[in-house]
């Protein structure tokens, strides 16, 4: 499988602050991978340099065979459209646009605006009922399903979420994690940051950074590795 | 669904689930365009309304008989007057100059339509009542001072028409008339009176016209009557015409004046309320980066947003722009106010410039907003 992200020495310096430094990370096409770490490691620093949303100081960053980190900010931002999918803690959902819409939205900045399309990705995530509520009509756990959809809708190579599960309740917590293993089964690149050992242990890599550098690296494959993780790194 | 329907749907959707906001720029837009199109109407009707309310300064174009003739034919005068628009003609009074005597003493008495005078002359001050009956006479104030005649008073006048018996008749003085002017001398009776007593009738010597318009309009009249009617010479009376120009330009002034301050500080609003917009959507503009809206996505929303609220707010300014200018209007004048549709659209124009030009600073710096703010909790 070919890498869909490779990280090269890759630093990020703001003032004072290496919240990271000479990072080598390389990601294959179809991989579920966990990034952990205590806060202030560098996991959302690594998140927007991976994601086109910030260039990192020092380093070569290559996403989907294409070298991103020294693009202009218009064409980081036509990469961002077309190859990732952003899911994050705090949904981020438009308040003025239903669910529908917020999907909506996504495909109209990618290309065009499809109802029906955008309706079956709600369905993917059981908000087919839902399609016009606003997002303040809607629970923490759908409103997160609803990012997750709009995340989704426009097929990306690359999805990226900073601690989805965040702000839910375990059950909700579960059914995002199914959404993700059906992803990860259909083939998807999932990068998930957690403080969470369980939402890692469904990962099948966990990638442990403290104070900007990757300091563990481990293969998940019968999900035992998050625990041990979270150990290392703290005995590191 | 197209590009311009979504578009659409984002920028109304903005507009109408969260109104507040936005309320007070479009209030700050609809207050603009109130004063705008209320400044602009009365503006352009100042010298129609003004105009008018000069004509009390008494006449300002004078018809003479044209070459050495003494005396026009009232036919004439009409047929000049006729080429004054109705609606600007405030009133034609023609004037015949005789001598009567007085106690051996000679006197000018002027026959005039009086019901026109009051209108072409609505200084002049009468003491008493106005003649009504065909031998009442109004008297100048100097003679009546001279010859201690008053109101209610009887005066006894001696004519001689031309190759005719000298003969006298008595009057009855209903009013004493002051204007400060020549009048101050005269005697004045009904031109119909004079005519009856001296003969010759349809002849006089000045057609005194008061008419509603700017000195341009006015020459251009002169210019019209001097060509058509070749039997009587248009003069305009400067001076009358003058100080009118001067009130009428410190208005102007005063109007632009008022015009640009509102403006300017509907700019200020509309600027602030936007920075503010932009302020507390970092965060929505971020995501819409983030998710891949280019730079001119996040200025065509904004501007589109602005665009609207200029839009409804020039509407709603327009509405009550006029109501403001009406009521202005009816108080000062007494009377309504055109709504020229070129000034509708002015006020349009000029809430959507306003708009984009106080929009254009903060929306560029929300074209600056970084993409990563969404992963970063501010
Ligand atoms: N824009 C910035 N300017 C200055 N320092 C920054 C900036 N962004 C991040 N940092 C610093 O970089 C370091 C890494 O931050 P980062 O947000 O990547 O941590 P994190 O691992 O995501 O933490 P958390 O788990 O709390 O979200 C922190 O020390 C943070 O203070
Ligand atoms: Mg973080």
């Amino acid at each position: 499988m070919k890498n869909i992200l490779e990280l090269h020495d890759v630093s990020m310096i703001y003032g004072p602050v290496k919240a990271l430094q000479n990072v080598d990370l390389n990601i294959r096409e179809g991989e579920w991978v966990a990034v952990m770490g205590s806060s202030g490691s560098g996991k959302t620093t690594m998140m927007n340099i991976a994601g086109c949303m910030d260039k990192a100081t020092q380093g070569t960053v290559i996403l989907d065979g294409e070298k991103v980190s020294r693009l202009s900010a218009k064409d980081l931002t036509a990469i961002r459209r077309d190859k990732i999918g952003l899911i994050f803690q705090q949904f981020h959902l438009i308040s003025y646009l239903t669910a529908v819409e917020n999907v909506m939205i996504a495909q109209y900045y990618h290309s065009m605006a499809d109802e029906n399309e955008a309706l079956s990705a709600l369905e993917r995530v059981g908000l087919g009922q839902r399609a016009g509520h606003l997002p303040r009509q809607l629970s923490g756990g759908e409103q997160q399903r609803l990012c997750i959809a709009r995340a989704l809708v426009n097929h990306p190579k690359l999805i990226l979420a900073d601690e989805p599960t965040g702000n839910l309740d375990q059950a909700n917590q579960d059914t995002v994690m199914d959404i993700f293993r059906q992803l990860h089964e259909q083939g998807s690149t999932i990068i998930v940051v957690t403080h969470a050992p369980e939402v890692a242990s469904h990962a099948r890599r966990i990638v442990h950074l403290d104070f900007g550098r990757i300091v563990r690296d481990v293969l998940n494959t019968d999900g035992s590795a998050a625990k041990d993780s979270v150990t290392g790194a703290i005995s590191l | 669904m197209n590009r311009q329907k979504m578009y659409l749907k984002i920028v109304f959707s903005s507009l109408l689930r969260r109104r507040s906001r936005m309320l007070v720029a479009l209030l700050a837009v609809a207050i603009g365009a109130t004063v705008f199109l209320g400044m602009g109407a009365i503006y352009y009707d100042i010298p129609r309304q003004m105009g008018r309310e000069f004509r009390t300064y008494g006449a300002n174009l004078i018809l003479v008989p044209s070459g050495t003739d003494s005396r026009m034919r009232l036919e004439d005068a009409v047929r000049a007057e006729a080429l004054v628009p109705p609606d600007k003609l405030v009133g034609a009074t023609p004037f015949r100059y005789e001598t009567m005597h007085y106690n051996m003493r000679g006197l000018t008495v002027a026959g005039a339509d009086l019901a026109s005078a009051r209108k072409t002359s609505p200084y002049w001050r009468v003491q008493g009542e106005w003649p009504e009956e065909e031998n009442q006479v109004l008297l100048g104030r100097d003679i009546s001072e001279n010859a201690r005649i008053y109101a209610g008073a009887s005066i006894e006048l001696e004519i001689a028409p031309a190759g005719g018996r000298r003969f006298k008749r008595e009057f009855k003085v209903s009013g004493i008339v002051s204007s400060g002017g020549a009048q101050d001398g005269f005697v004045l009776m009904p031109l119909r009176t004079l005519e009856a007593l001296l003969g010759s009738p349809g002849r006089a010597a000045v057609v005194e016209m008061s008419v509603a318009g700017d000195s341009a309009e006015l020459a251009l009249l002169a210019e019209k009557i001097r060509a058509e009617v070749p039997g009587v010479t248009p003069r305009l009376v400067k001076r009358i015409m003058t100080s009118e120009a001067a009130v009428l330009g410190k208005l102007r002034v005063l109007v632009y004046l008022v015009t640009a301050i509102v403006l300017g500080l509907i700019m200020i609003c509309v600027g602030t309320t936007m920075m503010t917009v932009v302020a507390e959507r970092r965060k929505e503009i971020g995501l819409k980066k983030a998710i891949g809206a280019g730079n001119w996505n996040i200025i065509g929303e904004f501007l589109g947003e602005g665009l609207i609220l200029a839009g409804i707010g020039g509407l709603l300014g327009v509405g009550s722009g006029y109501f403001f200018a009406r009521t202005v209007s009816m108080s000062v004048f007494g009377r309504g106010v055109a709504l020229p549709v070129f000034l509708v659209l002015l006020t349009l124009l000029a809430s959507l410039a306003v708009t984009v030009l106080a929009s254009l600073p903060p929306v560029a710096g929300a074209a600056d907003v970084e993409p990563s703010v969404v992963l970063r909790g501010e």
